[in-house]
């Protein structure tokens, strides 16, 4: 009897937590179920509620109408070099701050911790006449170059990197003849390691899906990321639903597949981030 | 002898210091690209931003000197209180059943559950979605005529409601993608802080007779408020700089009754479309007030609701 209660019990958490699976994941079906049927199937009632076959037409008018691979080449490009920066002077950064002491150290992290309450709206004018003044207005140095380091990537890799990397092996780096960048690039970078692929992928992500800063500094139409290009796509082809639906597919499958390859230890360290602060 | 050894452990001590100096180079290299990146495009920019919002600059042509005139034009300006209002309204009606929800999710897997790995993907998911995405696929199920919800409506017999004409309709639009993307985010976060509570602790109660309500106000909670106030505060920050779902969803006017213009959203379209740079300068600076003073009450809040 107490079994039947306890799996009935069971039977109905999975019952409501298959509820809300269903709603996180509805907007991404309804997202393939109007790109491969036509504007017509789905404004329409009822309305076609399964796929069709016209996602390759759908997905020809999306190349038609905007520059959508010189986008996504774009982005891919300024994801990349967002994120090699970021994980190369973080991880230099934060195992510098764990590991060594020098005059200083202190004051400089609290100044580094202290930088998290810098409001970014209050820079969005001041920064975007800064880009003007340096020429990189409507550059991809615009959106680079600002965030190559950041005080949330150095935190994060202090705190890995006093916990991983151990002082003997530092230490027989030293009498290795070992200077510090070769310490970090030797004994800290492959101790590092899961660290960095966290931080990498949060990176990207994050550096993929910005939208803000991207539509204020890039004012070229010709050079552009494919946030800002969607956003056209929906500001002029409103009425073609389906195909601004196939661009949509088109750029969010890549996010979707970096963030599944490494999703349970990505959360599992979102959410010991947010405890640890 | 004892002369000459202090003179040399001076000379010494000089070099020694000249060296421990040189030693130290590589360590300020490895850690200056941060403060450098900092100072240029953090720290200057505030400061510029203040003598920016004391001009009148439409970026081009030569700026003019207009004292607090842009300050005192902004707690005039209609608009920037709607903007306002806007902005919490949305707040209000996105973080409580968002953080509410979270809660109970993180509940649900707490519950020594089969297959929570999968399920801690599944709900985070939409949190990785950009929104630009999320605000296009949220635009065809919110639209005026053929939105699948007005469907849904339809079917079960229901009036259609022309959700993206209406100010509230465009408010609960814009507040449902954000309960949608950040619900597991905090769920997540929530689950952690959960598990982080020793199970002594429920043993304990349950031995001294404590109900399931009890035990969720007197242990879980008050044990939780860290976390809560962690998930208070990020979702305070991150709401009041709400832009990319409104002027997806409504456009930079902030759609019919100005009812999607949330803070942000002025701020862009006062600075960038109509080229107000002083203006949009003064605009950021009661921004930041306003996030300041909001995520103080909060935190009072918080703060003062698990202590009792």
């Amino acid at each position: 009897m107490a079994l039947v209660v306890r799996s009935i019990k069971r039977l109905s958490v999975h019952f409501l937590l298959l509820i809300g699976v269903a709603i996180s994941i509805f907007p991404f079906y309804w997202m393939v179920v109007m790109s491969t049927n036509t504007t017509g199937d789905i404004f329409r009632f009822p309305p076609k509620m399964g796929f069709g076959p016209h996602l390759l037409t759908n997905i020809q008018h999306v190349l038609q109408s905007i520059n959508f691979a010189g986008s996504f080449i774009n982005t891919v490009g300024v994801s990349v070099a967002q994120t090699v920066f970021v994980l190369l002077f973080d991880s230099l950064a934060g195992f510098t701050f764990a590991k060594f002491d020098f005059p200083g150290r202190k004051v400089l992290f609290l100044i580094l911790l202290g930088t998290f309450m810098v409001p970014a709206q209050l820079s969005t004018v001041p920064l975007f006449v800064i880009m003007a003044h340096l020429g990189w207005v409507g550059s991809f140095k615009a959106l680079v170059i600002p965030g190559m380091a950041n005080a949330f990537g150095i935190f994060w890799m202090r705190q890995y990197a006093q916990g991983a990397v151990h002082d003997d092996l530092l230490d027989a780096g030293r009498i290795d003849g070992c200077g510090h960048f070769r310490l970090w690039w030797h004994v800290g970078l492959p101790v590092l390691r899961p660290a960095l692929a966290f931080l990498g992928i949060f990176t990207s992500i994050y550096t993929w899906n910005d939208y803000f800063w991207p539509l204020v500094v890039l004012i070229n139409p010709n050079r552009i990321t494919l946030q800002v290009a969607l956003s056209q796509l929906i500001g002029i082809y409103s009425t073609d639903y389906s195909m601004v639906m196939a661009g949509t597919l088109m750029a969010t499958i890549p996010l979707i597949i970096v963030f599944l390859l490494g999703s349970r230890q990505f959360i599992a360290d979102i959410a010991a981030g947010a405890i640890r602060s | 002898m004892s002369v000459t050894g202090i003179a040399t452990g001076r000379e010494e001590g000089k070099g020694r210091t000249w060296q421990r100096a040189a030693g130290y180079l590589p360590v300020y290299a490895s850690i200056a690209p941060f403060y450098i990146l900092f100072a240029v495009f953090g720290l200057f920019p505030i400061f510029f931003s203040l003598y920016i919002s004391f001009h009148s600059w439409d970026g081009i042509g030569p700026m003019r000197f207009v004292g607090l005139e842009q300050f005192e034009y902004l707690v005039t300006d209609n608009n920037f209180w709607i903007s306002i209002v806007n902005t919490l309204v949305i707040w209000i009606m996105s973080t409580i059943p968002m953080l509410f929800l979270a809660l109970v999710i993180a509940f649900l897997l707490n519950s020594q559950i089969r297959y929570r790995g999968a399920y801690r993907v599944a709900y985070f998911i939409p949190n990785v979605t950009s929104i630009v995405a999320i605000a296009i696929i949220f635009g065809s199920i919110f639209g005026n005529h053929f939105g699948l919800l007005n469907s849904v409506l339809h079917a079960i017999g229901l009036h259609q409601v022309q959700w993206l004409n209406n100010p509230w309709g465009i408010k609960v639009a814009i507040a449902s993608m954000v309960v949608w993307r950040w619900t597991g985010y905090n769920a997540i976060i929530y689950l952690a802080g959960l598990q982080s509570i020793p199970g002594v602790l429920y043993e304990a109660a349950r031995v001294d007779g404590a109900s399931t309500p009890q035990i969720f106000f007197r242990i879980t909670i008050p044990l939780l408020r860290p976390v809560i106030l962690f998930t208070v505060i990020t979702s305070t920050i991150g709401g009041m700089q709400l832009f990319t779902e409104p002027q997806i969803l409504v456009g930079n006017s902030g759609g019919p009754g100005q009812a999607g213009l949330t803070m942000v959203l002025y701020l862009y379209q006062q600075a960038f479309t109509k080229n107000l740079f002083g203006y949009g300068a003064a605009i950021g600076w009661g921004l930041f007030v306003i996030i300041v003073l909001f995520s103080a009450i909060n935190w009072r809040v918080v703060q003062r609701a698990g202590v009792r």
